[in-house]
């Protein structure tokens, strides 16, 4: 990623190349570069920072009673959330979860997501 | 990389007209004040730490919230051990965590003290793998562990508490990073061996918690004595009086000389900490005392 800065008095541009580990660092502030659209969700940072922890910070603790209409996700459609910005990935599950609650559908699958996307307008989503 | 003959301008930071919408310093304002709004009802913040590990922290920090809880107070314990977790097993809390209306809810553990650990989120036995390129870990990993901490404290619907218990990894640095994130806790208390060995780490905690301005601080001297099994006669573990010398020389108070009882990780281990599952053993009276203490402003 590149990104040109211009000075406010003169103009000069200059390039600045952001590597991996400079992103990282960055994003470990939970800082959006470029600034936020939507909020953060909760725990966005841990959820999207350590691997395999998206699905079972989901889950329900052993007092609380269980949530009803809860819906499984199906490896495909696990993996084509993954392909969703970390930054909105909480919001979009959300909404497809909600689709498919109210719909008493047990599984999401690409399939699923793709009427939701049809159904709902989220298109790029 | 700009290109061609179109002079493209990107907006400068001195151009930003709303700081909330784009500039990171807003972002980070905003982060504050969501940290500092959702700690408002904490009665009392409570850091357990150790200037190395091994030392039976964890189990301290169990020990003191279960106390707390079964007193009748509302307490709540978060992990900050990132990597190594293990205050949801020790206080029997299960599962992943609830989404409330504002944040996640904490897990109920052993007489309901609210949890917070990674071990709650991470599938059970798994490593905490942080991603991120290999090249520079040790630069942005701790950047990140900090932001987890954050978020772990502002994230998370911890409501009305009497007491937060903060069960930190080993290491004086981890006590700055806490500090930088919420200021100097109501309390923090330091746990060690009464041993010669511990006594220049104890001392290095002490002095950068003098220097940070936390005013309340505790030595707490864990496996400080061992109680024979037929006659009951208790023994030092490690030097005789060892842990009284080393409050002395380290400017600390002594809060706690916690005997060495198996009991302790075996009944932790199961997820019951002692000071419910045998109360009336002398470590159990002991870690009750230390509560009672840490309770108290």
């Amino acid at each position: 990623m590149a990104v040109v800065y211009a000075c406010p008095a003169c103009g000069k541009e200059t390039a600045m190349l952001a590597n991996p580990m400079e992103t990282r660092l960055v994003s470990g502030l939970g800082i959006e570069v470029g600034g936020r659209s939507v909020p953060p969700e909760p725990l966005e940072l841990v959820r999207s920072s350590v691997e395999g922890l998206e699905e079972r910070a989901e889950g329900v603790a052993e007092a609380a009673p269980p949530r009803p209409g809860r819906v499984r996700w199906s490896e495909d459609a696990r993996e084509r959330l993954m392909a969703v910005p970390s930054f909105v990935r909480g919001m979009v599950k959300r909404i497809y979860g909600e689709y498919a609650a109210e719909r008493g559908i047990e599984e999401i699958t690409p399939e699923i997501m793709d009427r939701a996307r049809s159904e709902l307008g989220l298109e790029g989503m | 990389m700009s290109g061609g003959s179109e002079r493209r301008r990107i907006r400068t930071y001195h151009e930003v007209a709303d700081p909330g919408a784009e500039s990171v310093v807003g972002q980070v304002v905003e982060q504050r004040r969501r940290l500092r709004e959702r700690l408002a009802g904490v009665g009392r913040l409570v850091a357990v730490g150790s200037g190395k590990g091994g030392v039976g922290k964890s189990a301290i920090s169990a020990n003191v919230a279960a106390a707390l809880a079964a007193s009748g107070r509302a307490v709540g314990a978060l992990d900050a051990d990132l990597d190594g977790p293990s205050l949801a097993r020790m206080l029997g809390a299960r599962g992943g965590l609830a989404r409330g209306d504002s944040g996640f809810r904490p897990a109920r553990g052993a007489a309901g003290v609210g949890v917070v650990s990674m071990d709650l989120l991470v599938a059970e036995g798994a490593p905490v793998r942080w991603r991120g390129p290999e090249e520079h870990r040790f630069a942005w990993q701790s950047v990140i562990e900090t932001g987890a901490l954050r978020e772990f404290l502002s994230d998370v619907e911890w409501g009305a508490l009497d007491v937060l218990v903060l069960d930190l990894p080993p290491g004086t640095e981890k006590l700055a990073r806490l500090i930088d994130l919420v200021g100097s806790p109501d309390a923090v208390l330091i746990v060690t061996t009464p041993s010669e060995a511990a006594r220049h780490v104890v001392a290095k905690s002490a002095r950068f918690l003098e220097d940070a301005g936390v005013r309340e601080v505790g030595l707490v001297a864990n496996m400080a004595t061992w109680s024979c099994p037929h006659c009951g006669v208790a023994e030092p573990l490690f030097a005789a009086d060892g842990a009284r010398r080393l409050a002395r020389d380290s400017g600390l108070e002594l809060w706690a000389e916690v005997p060495f009882d198996p009991r302790i990780a075996a009944d932790t281990d199961e997820g019951m900490p002692i000071v419910l599952s045998a109360p009336e053993r002398p470590a159990a009276r002991s870690l009750a005392a230390l509560a009672e203490r840490v309770a108290a402003p």
